[in-house]
């Protein structure tokens, strides 16, 4: 082959790929858009900001809410609109701490919030426990995201 | 042996002593009017001052306590009602509220001197002002807050059941006041420690 002949086929080589390069993405971004991804968010083209869902109210009160499996840090059946948990001052305590857990009928924090890290028993609430809304949430009756067919164990099942 | 008195000063002795008739309404007509303007005037004054545009005017209201209260309820809610700044911190009534804004001359010169213009002198004395407002507050027995929350017309049955419990004995018997709970409901709070009942 002449070397003028393999100049050609290089240069066309090299146009088809990159004309590839630029155009497939576009087709492919077309063709998305007729059938838009399925997602968490639903079936919304991806260019299209969808609607947020309503808000949902916390209950204000309600009763106790079920475990549903061994060690899980119960669940808050009160509305915390509100409650600041600083290093100045931490609103939870004012009712669930032992000093007050008796007069305001709160239930009191469990007895392990008292042992630091590694173990060791202190006078007061443990600054790794100190955050309640770490662990403990309140609940509003909203649908699952995702379907889940998690069932608590015997024993913490209420009759 | 007596002096003469001159015969223009003995005019002007009269002139003072029995006045035409109409210089009586004149100083009536004008004490009236003067009476109208200055107290009428004092008071807008006194109105003036006790508007939230007034009191967030100063940086070291607007961006530190002011700014804490925009997110709670007494701010912004579902109903709309809300509170400005002199509706807890000033009183209502008159006597009390010339009392409450004469001891405010002391705020003014810790304006001009500068007593919390950064947010690290705030914090400082956050505690000590809350202190004396709370103070404030358990001396006249919550007085501003019942100007809108008045007992005689809790409903106990909508309230929570740790709230009804308080209210229907330590706030009824007068045992307690709304401050001694309702502490940083507006505001966020100082370092606690040491404060009484908390």
């Amino acid at each position: 082959m002449k070397l003028c002949h393999l100049k050609r086929w290089f240069l066309f080589a090299l146009t088809a790929v990159v004309l590839c390069h630029y155009l497939l993405p576009q087709f492919a971004i077309a063709a998305g858009n007729d059938k838009p991804v399925e997602s968490l968010r639903g079936p919304a083209p991806l260019s299209e900001e969808k609607k947020a869902p309503a808000l949902k109210k916390f209950p204000k009160e309600r009763e106790l809410l079920d475990l549903n499996y061994v060690g899980q840090p119960p669940l808050i059946p009160h509305s915390i609109r509100g409650y600041k948990i600083t290093a100045n001052d931490n609103r939870c305590l004012h009712c669930h701490s032992w000093d007050n857990a008796i007069s305001s009928g709160a239930t009191r924090i469990g007895i392990s919030h008292f042992r630091d890290r590694d173990g060791r028993v202190l006078a007061d609430v443990s600054p790794s426990r100190y955050f309640c809304t770490q662990c403990h949430v309140p609940q509003i009756n909203a649908k699952p995201l995702v379907p889940n067919t998690f069932e608590p164990v015997e024993s913490l099942k209420t009759p | 042996m007596k002096l003469p008195i001159p015969n223009f000063l003995k005019r002007y002795w009269q002139l003072l002593s029995r006045p035409a008739a109409i210089a009586l309404w004149l100083i009536l007509a004008f004490g009236f009017t003067a009476g109208i303007v200055f107290w009428g005037g004092f008071n807008t004054l006194m109105e003036a001052s006790n508007t939230e545009a007034f009191c967030t005017g100063c940086h070291e209201m607007k961006d530190n306590v002011f700014e804490e209260m925009k997110t709670t309820i007494h701010y912004s809610n579902r109903s709309g009602v809300r509170a400005s700044c002199p509706d807890c911190h000033v009183p209502h009534e008159w006597t009390h509220k010339i009392v409450r804004k004469v001891q405010a001359s002391k705020e003014v010169w810790g304006k001009l001197t500068g007593y919390i213009d950064t947010r690290a002198k705030f914090l400082e004395h956050r505690k000590n002002m809350a202190e004396r407002e709370w103070a404030r507050m358990k001396a006249n027995d919550s007085r501003e807050c019942r100007n809108c929350h008045n007992f005689d017309y809790m409903d106990f049955s909508v309230q929570s059941k740790r709230a009804a419990q308080m209210h229907s004995t330590a706030l009824a018997s007068g045992k307690m006041t709304c401050i001694d709970c309702h502490k940083g409901i507006a505001h966020h709070l100082p370092d606690m420690s040491g404060v009484a009942n908390w």
